[in-house]
């Protein structure tokens, strides 16, 4: 019966095969990561197994805490620069007719076939002061000279929001595409201008959504690892730089395991706080 | 005071026509139904009344003033969605305040508005439920009362109740009645259900699968004069028998001929027409009897539903369809051979 707790093996059965895979694939790697971050390194070998604090000790340099921050920061506005241009641009995309969407859906996924390190040449290329758009500009009478805009932290920004915004699209589209098109109609005749409709009731009946939207984008770009070595300057390069730094370069697996866990805890901190401000005082979660 | 007019009013959606010559005068403080069957373009008439749809041809005007190219947000009128379209994220008394804050009311103001039209609504003290606990009921009272927040100058209604049941409908019709009694806001109601119109309007628009108007009149001048063929089959039920006139006051049908009262003008000797009775108006004697305008024919079937009585006769290539109260009911069974009377005033003449 509907809403009865399941009893016996068997009601429980349809669970197994989701909780192997999560045990497997993530809760043993995850385990095994969490145990070698309080290993101890041997220098110039590999490391010990012990139980040795000292890893998260070190985390508390100036230069560890610049790059989250850092991190953190390129990440979030990445998050809501692709929300602010993905959200209207889904929005228009789902008021088409049903042809139209399928194009322009079409095209967005396509970029999607493309690795980051190819988008991030592009980009570098487009940026820069022989080949770049710049160029343009100075052959339209915008610009005295062509510059060099990479690298820099606009490029890098700009690479890593070209990679998120075909996700953000893809994940906007599905209750943008439910939303009752009587409801911005409604709106109107009640007097509301359609900007005015568009943020009262269009951003406000999807505000849940956005949320997500945004946290998706967030945990997708903290990851990002290639766009900013090849567009960005050192001060640029994210903690997932860092980490691989140290993990491959420098052989410290235990320093990088902490790194990473101490990452993935602060996101975790960020992610709630988000929701918790998300929800507030919205209805629609029962 | 002038109401709404609307003149010459087409509307084609690529090269689909939604409504086409369309020329009404809705008086003022009138409660009128656009009633057709689905697809006549009723509701894109409503649409366009609303604004949220540009005529592709015609002008629509309201107190002598052109608000054809009024966007809808300027209009100032209130409109009662079919799906309701209340929006989710918002209380019960936010969906209803949405036009008094847009317009910038004053919040202790805005209350107390939302107090007075819950009131009116009969749902008091439920302005902080959210949508979802609410009934189907409880969501069309909402759905009336946001659209009423600003004394709106037309009260639109899209099919407002054809998603509760039975019973509820028939309350909330007379409810809408009463509240157009008291508020006396000039109010269009769109709908397919012709008991609806009948029991809710002053006036009735009758509107065809040609997209067109067919008849405007009150429910009673609709049901005993229609206009033509589809408003007489689409109203209630009626006896259409095709005939020729032959003489003043003559239509010859099936080899007989019945006295007519009342011959619309223009009808020549010979020209085709179809009479329409109301099943009502036909009286059925036991046996077959010859006198002035009646039908011999022979009882098919006797359908009793309590109130009424239906009897089926079979007179030639037409067949009679009667209806009387289970008092008069006529002494006649499956079978039996039967007259139908047809009295000459309940005859009426379609040229079509």
């Amino acid at each position: 019966m509907i809403g009865d707790k399941p009893k016996g093996l068997r009601a429980h059965l349809p669970f197994i095969y989701p909780a192997f895979a999560l045990v497997v694939f993530f809760v043993i790697p995850f385990g095994i990561m969490v145990t070698v971050s309080f290993f101890h390194r041997v220098p110039g070998a590999f490391y010990t197994p012990t139980f040795d604090i000292n890893n998260y000790r070190n985390l508390f340099t100036a230069l560890f805490g610049r790059v989250l921050v850092f991190s953190i920061f390129i990440a979030a506005l990445c998050a809501v620069i692709c929300v602010a241009l993905g959200f209207p641009f889904t929005y228009f995309v789902t008021r088409m007719r049903r042809k139209a969407q399928v194009v322009w859906l079409v095209i967005l996924v396509s970029v999607l076939s493309l690795s980051a390190v190819i988008i991030a040449f592009a980009w570098s290329l487009l940026l820069s002061q022989t080949a770049g758009i710049s160029n343009l500009f100075v052959w339209l009478g915008l610009m005295e000279h062509p510059v060099s805009w990479s690298p820099g932290f606009w490029a890098v920004l700009c690479g890593m929001c070209y990679v998120a915004f075909p996700y953000t699209v893809l994940v906007l589209y599905p209750p943008l595409s439910r939303l009752d098109p009587y409801l911005p109609e409604a709106a109107q005749t009640l007097g509301a201008s359609p900007v005015k409709t568009f943020f009262s009731v269009v951003v406000g009946s999807l505000r849940s959504a956005i949320v997500a939207t945004l946290i998706m984008v967030f945990v997708f770009t903290l990851g990002t690892y290639l766009i900013p070595q090849i567009l960005g300057r050192p001060q640029h390069w994210t903690l997932s730089v860092l980490i691989t730094d140290e993990a491959i370069y420098r052989s410290n697996l235990p320093f990088s395991a902490a790194m990473a866990v101490f990452f993935m805890l602060v996101s975790l901190v960020l992610v709630g706080l988000t929701m918790k401000i998300g929800k507030g005082r919205g209805p629609e979660i029962r | 005071m002038a109401g709404l007019a609307l003149e010459d009013i087409h509307k084609h959606f690529g090269s689909v026509v939604a409504v086409q010559n369309v020329n009404l005068d809705i008086p003022h403080g009138r409660l009128v139904c656009f009633l057709g069957p689905s697809g006549c373009g009723k509701t894109t008439l409503l649409r366009l009344i609303a604004g949220l749809e540009r005529p592709t041809r015609g002008r629509i005007v309201l107190e002598e003033k052109n608000i054809t190219e009024q966007p809808a947000h300027q209009r100032n009128f209130g409109m009662v969605f079919q799906s309701l379209a209340l929006f989710p994220h918002l209380s019960v008394g936010d969906n209803i305040a949405y036009s008094l804050r847009v317009r910038k009311v004053d919040k202790s103001a805005c209350r107390r508005r939302v107090e007075e039209l819950l009131e009116l609504v009969r749902m008091p003290g439920l302005a902080d439920r959210h949508i979802s606990q609410l009934s189907g009921g409880q969501r069309q009272r909402v759905a009336i009362a946001r659209a009423l927040a600003i004394d709106p100058r037309l009260f639109l209604l899209d099919e407002p109740l054809s998603a509760l049941d039975a019973k509820l409908r028939e309350d909330m019709q007379l409810e809408l009645r009463m509240l157009h009694q008291r508020l006396k806001v000039t109010t269009i109601l769109v709908t397919h259900d012709q008991r609806e119109a009948m029991t809710m309007a002053d006036l009735i628009v009758v509107m065809g699968t040609n997209n067109q108007v067919h008849q405007m009149g009150t429910p009673l001048e609709i049901y005993r004069n229609p206009a033509d063929t589809f408003v007489a089959d689409f109203i209630g039920t009626s006896n259409l028998l095709r005939g020729t006139c032959s003489g003043s006051g003559q239509v010859r049908v099936s080899g007989k001929t019945l006295k007519i009262e009342a011959m619309p003008e223009g009808v020549t000797i010979g020209r085709e027409v179809t009479i329409s009775v109301r099943p009502e108006d036909i009286s059925i004697l036991p046996g077959p009897r010859e006198a002035e305008n009646t039908l011999q024919g022979r009882v098919t079937f006797v359908r009793d539903m309590g109130s009424i009585v239906e009897i089926y006769l079979d007179c030639k290539e037409l067949k009679i369809i009667s209806q009387s109260t289970p008092k008069a009911r006529p002494t006649v069974r499956e079978g039996d051979a039967a007259t139908a009377v047809l009295p000459p005033s309940a005859c009426v003449v379609l040229k079509s």
